[in-house]
């Protein structure tokens, strides 16, 4: 059994692709489906770079075997944006200065993301839970930290107007 | 290398597709190691079997006394549980500890204990709660004390080709009993322990009726610190007697001098320090409840 035909939903829509036994979920986004926003750091699960929300949790798609994403509901960076524009998490990672070199910026927002989606009220420790496996080389997190401070503030307001972003 | 990845919709199921493959298949739960080591050369299979599918794995259940976890329950998952938090808070204080959330989402807390590292945070929690696995074969299902689990450092006694843990399970806390954990570290996330310690006390009013202690990494597996035990026995509940207790802690530390983990000296310096601080968080624990 080489290669094994799997759908699954990406960024929300249904999928389906060809996948082998030892193959992660990392590269059959990067080599197969050509999306690679989603990058490549360390290769170990220790740097956050592969951060994709798997299932409502964010976890390290280098880790992942392709295979078990059957079925799974996987949002990567390039389905954060909406039909209005920029997810606040882009941009107020952009209005904070929260990307310099801009590697470890999708895995942050994925991280963030995932958080977010669940409490839009985050405290301080809840921020640095959520992106603490993500390393950053260039911003010293203070930033990072701010943007997403910012951005669920975003969000809470949007939700008291009833908007839907 | 891989040619076949199965995912078994039952537990007899996952011991089959094993036995069929003689040695050749594997079994996966979070992965988080079993990947890196099969990149690495490290281990090899022809199969893998997943175990992430399986219903009855999934859980945290309160049985006849016992918590029991399932082989696909991860460490972000046992950390939120109410049942972990109410009846093991030394396990989830260890589960939070493990490398980093998305590590967490994924990482077992079963495979913790199966790759046989002796610091690993959530098998150092559970040697304190005295913990025994269900292992499963084609011939049945045996338990194992966790303490047996271990055949060396970082070597397990299971045999992950024929072998399914299926469940670790562990007494329900009772009235006067608390337990805690905590590690020495480098920085807050993505990091190994340098030292780990863990303790589950049972008070009988201002005395210790009896404590369990753990340190680690001592040796294969989480190990006792056997002399502090003794001497906490009947020991009266105060400063005192937790400061005593952090000393004879030493008497079962057997550190090695680690690029990684730091000196054998600085450990054995600071190691009666983090006894002394868990045995007074497990005392908290105990009187709050």
């Amino acid at each position: 059994m080489p290669n094994q035909i799997i759908s699954f939903r990406l960024n929300g829509e249904v999928v389906e692709i060809a996948v082998s036994p030892e193959e992660m979920l990392l590269d059959v986004l990067r080599e197969k489906m050509h999306l690679t926003g989603t990058k490549r750091g360390c290769g170990k699960g220790e740097c956050g770079a592969c951060t994709v929300i798997f299932n409502g949790k964010a976890m390290n798609a280098c880790l992942i075997p392709a295979m078990r994403a059957k079925g799974a509901d996987i949002q990567t960076i390039e389905g954060v944006e909406g039909p209005g524009g920029l997810h606040p998490l882009q941009q107020s990672f952009i209005d904070k200065g929260a990307v310099q070199c801009g590697f470890c910026t999708p895995g942050m927002i994925m991280s963030a993301k995932a958080l977010l989606d669940k409490n839009k009220s985050p405290s301080k420790e809840q921020i640095r839970e959520a992106v603490g496996g993500n390393i950053c080389r260039c911003t010293g997190y203070v930033k990072i930290e701010e943007a997403v401070e910012d951005a669920a503030r975003q969000l809470r307001a949007s939700a008291v107007k009833g908007g839907d972003l | 290398m891989v040619q076949n990845y199965v995912f078994p919709a039952t537990v007899s199921e996952a011991v089959t597709v094993l036995s069929t493959n003689r040695g050749k298949a594997r079994i996966i739960a979070g992965g988080t190691d079993l990947i890196l080591e099969l990149q690495e050369g490290k281990n090899t299979c022809d199969v893998l079997v997943d175990l992430t599918q399986i219903a009855e794995l999934k859980n945290i259940t309160e049985e006849n006394g016992f918590i029991r976890i399932g082989a696909s329950v991860t460490h972000a998952q046992a950390a939120k549980s109410e049942l972990i938090l109410r009846h093991a808070p030394a396990l989830a204080q260890a589960c939070r500890k493990v490398g980093s959330l998305q590590i967490r989402n994924m990482g077992t807390i079963i495979g913790n204990v199966v790759t046989g590292n002796p610091a690993a945070d959530a098998a150092v929690a559970l040697a304190c709660l005295d913990t025994t696995a269900e292992v499963t074969t084609l011939d049945g299902m045996q338990t194992m004390p966790l303490e047996d689990m271990y055949a060396g450092v970082c070597m397990s006694c299971i045999d992950s080709c024929c072998q399914v843990v299926t469940h670790v399970r562990f007494p329900v806390k009772r009235t006067g009993q608390g337990s805690a954990y905590l590690r020495m570290e480098q920085r807050k996330a993505l990091a190994l322990p340098m030292l780990a310690v863990s303790a589950l006390v049972s008070l009988d009013g201002d005395k210790f009726e009896w404590a369990r202690l753990i340190i680690a990494p001592v040796g294969a597996g989480p190990q006792h610190a056997l002399d502090a035990e003794e001497f906490l026995k009947g020991a009266p509940v105060s400063a005192a007697t937790m400061t005593e207790a952090g000393q004879l802690a030493r008497n079962q530390a057997m550190f090695r001098s680690s690029a990684i983990r730091g000196s054998k000296e600085y450990r054995m310096g600071v190691l009666p320090v983090f006894v002394e601080r868990v045995l007074q968080a497990a005392v908290e624990d105990a009187r709050r409840a």
